[in-house]
C-alpha cells in the first residue's frame, strides 16, 4: 500500500495460504503495523494516537450512557440526574464522555498546529488534509449536538443561538433553520434529531478516520525535516524509517499514558472545570442566561463570529455592494465557516517549496503569531461584546484571515529559507550521534 | 408569538442581565470546606447539620426533586442509619401518591419533594449551578485554585444580607453582598439559632450557612467521593503505566540512537 520500499506479509503455513488467497486481511493489517515511519518524529506526532483514544472512549462510553438515557424535554435533564445518582458508575461514565470532548478538541488543535508547523499538508498530503478537516468539522457538529442533549440552560440557548445563525442566510435562511429544528424553536423534535446525529456522526468519523489513515499510509508519514524518505531502494528506506510496530506504538502509547494521567485527573478531581454551571440548571425557553457562551473548543470561531457587526468598514462595504443581502450576522455567520475554509484550502495558498516549518526563519514568527492569536481569540470568545473585546476580536480575526490569505501566499515569494538535511537519516544522526549520553526521555525527538 | 415571547423575557431578566454584564457579582468569601481538594470528603456530622438546616428551614420554600431520600444513608453521603431515614422521611416530607390519588407520609424510595410554592428554584443541583469564583479577566485561573465555589457561594449568599430593603415593582429586594446585582427577591432565611443542633454545636448563621452549603454540595454531587477515589486511583496507575512504558520505550530506542553514532 505504501510507496516506501518495505517487506510484505507473505503467507506460510497452509492455513495462511488458504486465508490470504480468499481474504488478505492478515497482509493488511500486517501492512498497516509494520508501516516504514520516519524515524525522527518528533513528540508532536503522538496526538494521532491520542485522537485516536479519544473516538474509542466517546463511542463506548456514548452507548453505554444512551442506554440510560432519555431523549425527552421534559425527561432528559432529569435522565441525566438519574446517570449521576442511580446507575452503577454512571458518573464516573458521564464525566469521562464530557471531559473525553475537551480532551479530543485538546489533541485535534495540537494536531492541527503540528500539520501547520511542519507543513504536513503540502503536496502529496493534500488529500490527508482535507479528510482531517472533514473530520474536524464532524467533530464540531457531533460535539456541538452532544452539549444539547442535557437539556440545561446551555444547552437549550447555545442551541438556540447557533442554529439561528443558520436563519441570518438570505431569503432561505429562515426555512432551513425551521427544517433543522423540527419547527419553529428548538423543542422536543431538534433533542431528538440532535440525539440521532450524536449517535450517528462518531460512525461517519471512525469511517472517515480510515480514510485518513489510508491517505498518509500512501503517501507516508511527513516528518520535521519535512524531508521525504528515500524510496531509491529498501535499504535506503530502510535508514530513514523504523516499523511503526514496535518503535512507534509503544513512544505513542507512553504519550497516551501521560496525557491521560493528566485527563484522569481532570475527570476525578475537577470533571466541571471546563463546563458551565448554567447547565446544571434546566432548561428553560422563557429565561435567558446573562451570558451565553459556548464550550472552550469552540470560542475562537464564536469570536470571529462576533467580532464582524455592523460598524465594522468590510461588513458596510458588503452590506452596500449586496444592495443589504449580506448583513452584519450573515456577514458573521460567512466568517465564521471560511476562517475554516481558507484553512482547509492551507494546500493550495501557502507557496513555499519548502516543507517544514524549521526551515523556514519568516514563516517561524508568523506561525507562532497564529498561534497565540488562537489563544486571544478563545480568550476574547469568552468576554462580552462590549467595551475594547470587539476591537480585539476583529484584530484577532483579521489576522486569522490574513495569515492564511496574505502572509502564506507571499512567504513562499519573500522568504529565503535555511538549508534543509539531505536526508532523515542526516537529522537523526546530527541530533544523536554528537550527544554521549543517551537520554530515553527525548528518544526520537530531533532538536527544535 | 415566539419573539414576543423572547422579548418578554429579555425584559424580564434585563436587569439582572445588566448586572451580570457590568461585571458586578457579588463578593463570595473562599470558605474552607472539608470536600475540597483531591483528596477531601464529606463531613458526614456537617451534613446532617445542613439537612437539618435544610429540613427546619430550606425546604419551606424550597424543593430538591432530584434527590432520592434513601441516599441520606449513603456511607459516602450523610450516613444516616436506614431506620432513621424512613422515620425522617415519613416525619419531615409529604408525595402526592398517584396510585391513591393523595398525599402520604415520604419513604425512602421517594424523592425529597419539589416546592414550587413560592417561585423559589430547586436546590438538587444548586451547588453545581453557581460559581463563586471567575477570572480574572475570564483566564479560569480563579476555578483552577479555589474551585468552581457553588459551595461558598451559597454560604456567603445566606450570611450576606446587609438589613437593607427595598420595593420594586411590587416585590420587596433584600440587599444581598454576594447576590450578583446586589439585590435578591429571597428574604433573609437565617438569623441565628434556627436550628437546635443535636451534636452541641453552635447554631450560628456562619455555621448553619456552611453547613447547608455543605450539604447541598452532597446532594448536587452524591458521588463526590467515589469520583475523586476513581480519579485518585486512575493517577496513580496511569503514572506507573506512564513509568513502565518510559522504561520501555527507552531500552527500546537505545540500539536505534546508538547506531546514529557510528
Amino acid at each position: 500500500m505504501s510507496g516506501i520500499p518495505h517487506d510484505h506479509y507473505e503467507p506460510s503455513t497452509g492455513g495462511e495460504k488458504w486465508l490470504h488467497s480468499r481474504l488478505p486481511i492478515v497482509g493488511l493489517l500486517y501492512d498497516t503495523l509494520m508501516i516504514p515511519t520516519p524515524k525522527n518524529l518528533n513528540w508532536m506526532w503522538i496526538w494521532g494516537i491520542v485522537l485516536a483514544f479519544c473516538l474509542a472512549l466517546q463511542i463506548i462510553t456514548g452507548i453505554v450512557l444512551v442506554m440510560h438515557y432519555t431523549p425527552h424535554v421534559d425527561l432528559a435533564f432529569g435522565s441525566i440526574e438519574h446517570i449521576m445518582r442511580n446507575v452503577n458508575g454512571g458518573a464516573m461514565l458521564r464525566y469521562l464522555h464530557m471531559n473525553g470532548a475537551s480532551l479530543f478538541f485538546v489533541a485535534v488543535y495540537a494536531h492541527i498546529f503540528r500539520g501547520l508547523y511542519y507543513g504536513s499538508y503540502k503536496a502529496p498530503r493534500e488529500i490527508t488534509w482535507i479528510v482531517g478537516m472533514l473530520i474536524y468539522l464532524l467533530m464540531m457538529g457531533t460535539a456541538f449536538m452532544g452539549y444539547v442533549l442535557p437539556w440545561g440552560q446551555m444547552s437549550f440557548w447555545g442551541a438556540t443561538v447557533i442554529t439561528g445563525l443558520f436563519g441570518a442566510i438570505p431569503f432561505i435562511g429562515e426555512s432551513i433553520q425551521t427544517w433543522l429544528l423540527g419547527g419553529p424553536a428548538v423543542d422536543n423534535a431538534t433533542l431528538n434529531r440532535f440525539f440521532s446525529l450524536h449517535y450517528l456522526l462518531p460512525f461517519v468519523i471512525a469511517g472517515l478516520v480510515i480514510v485518513h489513515i489510508w491517505a498518509f499510509h500512501t503517501t507516508g508519514n511527513n516528518n520535521p525535516t519535512g524531508v521525504e524518505v528515500r524510496r531509491t531502494s529498501k535499504a535506503d528506506a530502510e535508514k530513514d524509517t523504523l516499523p511503526f510496530w514496535p518503535y512507534f506504538v509503544i513512544k505513542d502509547l507512553f504519550a497516551l499514558a501521560v496525557v491521560l494521567v493528566v485527563f484522569f485527573a481532570v475527570v476525578g478531581f475537577m470533571p466541571n472545570y471546563l463546563g458551565h454551571p448554567d447547565n446544571y440548571i434546566e432548561a428553560n425557553p422563557l429565561a435567558t442566561p446573562a451570558h451565553i457562551v459556548p464550550e472552550w473548543y469552540f470560542l475562537p470561531f464564536y469570536a470571529i463570529l462576533r467580532a464582524f457587526d455592523s460598524e465594522v468598514w468590510v461588513v458596510i462595504a458588503a452590506n452596500f455592494v449586496t444592495g443589504g443581502i449580506v448583513d452584519a450576522k450573515f456577514f458573521g455567520v460567512l466568517a465564521m465557516f471560511g476562517a475554516i475554509v481558507v484553512m482547509a484550502l492551507v494546500p493550495w495558498l501557502d507557496t513555499s517549496s519548502v516543507r517544514s516549518g524549521r526551515y523556514r526563519p519568516m514563516f517561524k514568527m508568523w506561525f507562532w503569531l497564529f498561534v497565540v492569536n488562537f489563544f486571544v481569540l478563545m480568550w476574547v470568545g469568552a468576554m462580552p461584546a462590549e467595551g475594547i473585546y470587539p476591537y480585539i476580536a476583529l484584530l484577532g480575526s483579521t489576522y486569522w484571515f490574513a495569515y492564511f490569505l496574505v502572509i502564506l501566499p507571499l512567504l513562499g515569494v519573500l522568504e529565503k529559507p535555511l538549508p534543509q538535511p539531505d536526508t532523515i537519516e542526516d537529522d537523526f544522526k546530527a541530533h544523536y550521534g554528537k550527544s554521549s549520553s543517551n537520554d530515553g526521555a527525548t528518544a526520537a525527538t530531533p532538536a527544535e | 408569538m415566539l419573539k414576543k415571547l423572547a422579548l418578554a423575557a429579555t425584559l424580564a431578566l434585563a436587569p439582572v442581565s445588566g448586572a451580570f454584564a457590568a461585571g458586578a457579582s457579588g463578593h463570595v468569601e473562599n470558605f474552607d470546606f472539608s470536600f475540597e481538594g483531591p483528596f477531601g470528603t464529606f463531613d458526614q456530622a456537617q451534613l446532617q447539620r445542613g439537612l437539618q438546616v435544610y429540613t427546619q428551614v430550606c425546604s419551606a420554600c424550597h424543593g430538591m426533586k432530584y434527590v432520592p431520600l434513601r441516599t441520606l444513608s449513603a456511607d459516602d453521603g450523610p450516613g444516616m442509619p436506614e431506620d432513621q431515614v424512613r422515620a425522617y422521611a415519613s416525619q419531615f416530607f409529604e408525595v402526592y401518591d398517584e396510585e391513591i390519588e393523595d398525599f402520604r407520609p415520604a419513604r425512602p424510595t421517594d424523592h425529597f419533594p419539589e416546592n414550587n410554592a413560592a417561585g423559589a428554584p430547586d436546590l438538587s443541583l444548586m451547588a453545581k449551578a453557581r460559581a463563586g469564583f471567575h477570572g480574572p479577566y475570564g483566564l479560569g485561573i480563579n476555578q483552577f485554585f479555589k474551585g468552581m465555589g457553588g459551595p461558598e457561594y451559597i454560604a456567603s449568599l445566606l450570611h450576606g444580607y446587609t438589613g437593607e430593603e427595598k420595593e420594586e415593582a411590587g416585590a420587596i429586594l433584600y440587599e444581598n453582598t454576594a447576590f450578583p446585582g446586589g439585590w435578591i427577591s429571597m428574604a433573609p432565611p437565617l438569623y441565628g439559632d434556627d436550628v437546635e443542633y443535636s451534636d452541641g454545636t453552635e447554631a450560628s448563621i456562619e455555621q448553619e450557612a456552611q453547613d447547608v452549603a455543605a450539604f447541598l454540595m452532597w446532594a448536587a454531587e452524591p458521588k463526590l467521593m467515589a469520583r475523586k477515589q476513581a480519579g485518585f486511583v486512575g493517577v496513580v496507575f496511569l503514572t506507573v503505566l506512564s513509568v513502565l512504558l518510559y522504561l520501555t520505550n527507552k531500552r527500546l530506542w537505545a540500539p536505534v540512537k546508538a547506531r546514529a553514532k557510528d
